[in-house]
């Protein structure tokens, strides 16, 4: 087994009710990565990370951790800390105390204590916070203390359960950074769990995208982006045109009747499969030049481009543009081999 | 500023039920039958003391066995469905539905000397053992029916505790018992204190529980009260005093507790 895999799920199997969560989810997680579990709300994800935790016990498979198999070990003997998705701070004990919790279980002399707590208190920027009672803190401070809270301990890793969904979108963005910048620093793995698709790509090293209880893909952000490998991922991971093609042969797809160079193969010949385009790849060009032309049917201005739909083949296309084009018009669109990602067609 | 009348028909109320009569009872505490003030009625209350006493040990006891059965119950409940919740607050509420006197009636039945009980147990030819007019059979009176008035309080504060808390106890290293005693009861202190409250005042000024199933050797501060106002040693001033001291017997001891659970989360910090 790789030495650098700090958690190996093995066929795990979790259902509540007689309703599968997960159906047979294999995982390994390498150490020192910011992982990331994407998907919507029901894919598991969730799960996944309470499994790791200790919180909920598989009804079949295994977990190891650092090779060793813990799926009978309960969460306060795990080297494994988490970060809830409401905080779960204690509100009966001051910033302090709340960070000191789990060092004080560990039974650390009070000279200790002081110093790693006020030491994790300046990581996340908290230095002056320590004598403040938790509920007169703001969402964001409260957020950091959560963090805190669970670093002190000096996890070999740490959970996180869409800790960000409560924040506001500026302070996200840069609670993001700071997570990211307090990972680089401590230098340990962060296993992430987050619906927020932009949020995965911003802060990780791998990103596992899950639906269904069952994993899609895994990949950095730049594979799972550029190369989906299916359209239930395109579709997911940013805007998306996804439509039904013809592969005619490898290297040539038909859309909407016109055909495409691609750069694609191993189809079976006429082979029905999906097919994916990013709206900002599409150039917008005069009508005449194009090799599909249709008609604007709506404009809106998204700050840094335009949002354009434009109708052709009884499909609405999605184009991301800088410039502006004009409702009812009639414009070309010209899409490169690179551009058009080939994928089976899904079947539901 | 127009809220403050909204509150106008309580504040007639406690004025003319709460806060005058008190005046009265102290009144009536510091004269004597002509109406002149005298110390006479507290300096005779001494003789009374060991009733006193009892009074507020016996519904002690009964108070840490409300606490100690509740607790779990309570706890147990809030982490249930909600609408299982909603059943087994019914079942628990429901001998409340029947008439107090009734209830106790019932223990004096199943206590008594040829009562069910002993009865019962002497087809085993077991007894029959002595039950009724125990202060034992006092307590077991202030349990039964005081006991929803510990669960109901503690089950609203626990039922707020959100469940990610205690995980998160868990998750830094918590076993059971240091997530009981760092973060469940210090977090559930309100509702300790208020069933406390609810089942320790009821239990010491009580004279129906003491008077059917303790008889005269559980007799209670509540009977000598009862005695002063409807017996034949008729007293009110002497009751009056009583009334006050026990009052502020109960103020005390109140007070204690929720410094006590002060001090704890204090030490906490």
């Amino acid at each position: 087994m790789d030495n650098n895999i700090i958690v190996s799920l093995k066929d795990i199997v979790v259902d509540f009710d007689g309703e599968t969560i997960l159906n047979g989810l294999s995982l390994d997680i390498h150490d020192k990565e910011f992982v990331t579990l994407l998907g919507p709300s029901g894919c598991g994800k969730t799960t996944t990370l309470r499994i790791i935790g200790g919180f909920q016990q598989p009804k079949s498979g295994s977990v190891f951790f650092d090779g060793k198999e813990i799926a009978d070990l309960p969460p306060y003997k795990r080297e494994v800390n988490t970060v809830f998705q409401k905080y779960a701070l204690f509100s009966h004990l001051n910033v302090f105390e709340n960070v000191a919790f789990g060092l004080r279980l560990k039974k650390l002399p009070d000279q200790e204590i002081k110093q790693r707590v006020l030491e994790m208190l300046e990581i996340v920027g908290l230095k002056n916070f320590a004598r403040r009672d938790i509920n007169t803190l703001s969402g964001g401070q409260q957020q950091r203390v959560a963090i805190a809270r669970a670093l002190v301990n000096h996890p070999k890793i740490l959970l996180l359960d869409e800790p960000l969904g409560a924040l506001d979108l500026k302070l996200r963005k840069e609670m993001q950074i700071e997570l990211k910048r307090i990972q680089q620093a401590l230098n340990i793995t962060f296993i992430y769990v987050t619906h927020d698709q932009e949020e995965a790509l911003t802060m990780s090293d791998t990103v596992v995208v899950m639906k269904g209880g069952i994993i899609q893909q895994i990949g950095t952000p730049q594979d799972i982006y550029n190369e989906p490998v299916n359209a239930f991922v395109a579709d997911f991971i940013g805007e998306s045109n996804i439509l039904d093609g013809i592969m005619v042969r490898d290297f040539l797809v038909e859309i909407n009747g016109t055909q495409f160079t691609c750069v694609d193969k191993g189809f079976n010949p006429n082979e029905l499969v999906n097919v994916v385009i990013r709206p900002e790849d599409i150039e917008v060009v005069p009508a005449i030049q194009g090799q599909l032309s249709g008609v604007v049917k709506s404009v809106v201005f998204k700050g840094v481009h335009y949002e354009i739909t434009v109708e052709q083949g009884g499909f609405d296309w999605i184009i991301h543009s800088t410039q502006k084009q004009n409702v009812g018009e009639l414009i070309g669109m010209n899409i490169g081999p690179e551009e058009i990602h080939i994928m089976k067609r899904m079947r539901d | 500023m127009k809220k403050k009348y909204i509150s106008a028909p309580y504040l007639v109320w406690m004025a003319l039920f709460i806060f005058a009569p008190l005046c009265l009872v102290v009144y009536f505490a510091f004269t004597d039958k002509r109406g002149n003030f005298t110390f006479e009625n507290m300096s005779r209350l001494s003789t009374y003391a060991p009733v006193f006493l009892r009074s507020i040990i016996l519904a002690g006891v009964a108070t840490v066995f409300c606490l100690v059965m509740a607790y779990p119950v309570s706890y147990m409940l809030s982490r249930m469905k909600a609408s299982r919740q909603k059943i087994m607050m019914m079942i628990i509420i429901m001998p409340m539905w029947m008439n107090f006197l009734l209830r106790t009636y019932a223990w004096m039945s199943l206590l008594e000397r040829n009562g069910l009980i002993n009865k019962f147990l002497g087809f085993f030819g077991v007894g029959p053992f002595n039950m009724i007019n125990t202060n034992g059979a006092v307590i077991l009176g202030m349990v039964y029916n005081y006991l929803p008035f510990m669960i109901l309080p503690l089950y609203s504060t626990m039922v707020k505790i959100d469940h990610s808390l205690i995980e998160a106890a868990q998750d830094l290293g918590g076993n059971l018992y240091d997530v009981l005693t760092k973060v469940l009861i210090p977090l559930s202190m309100p509702g300790i204190t208020t069933g406390i409250t609810m089942v320790f005042v009821p239990s010491c000024s009580t004279f129906v529980i003491s008077r059917m199933l303790g008889g005269d050797s559980a007799f209670m501060i509540g009977d000598l009260i009862d005695l002063q106002f409807l017996g034949n040693s008729y007293n009110p001033h002497l009751g009056s005093a009583m009334s006050l001291v026990l009052m502020v017997l109960v103020l005390l001891c109140m007070s204690l507790t929720n410094g006590f659970a002060d001090d704890d989360s204090e030490v906490m910090l």
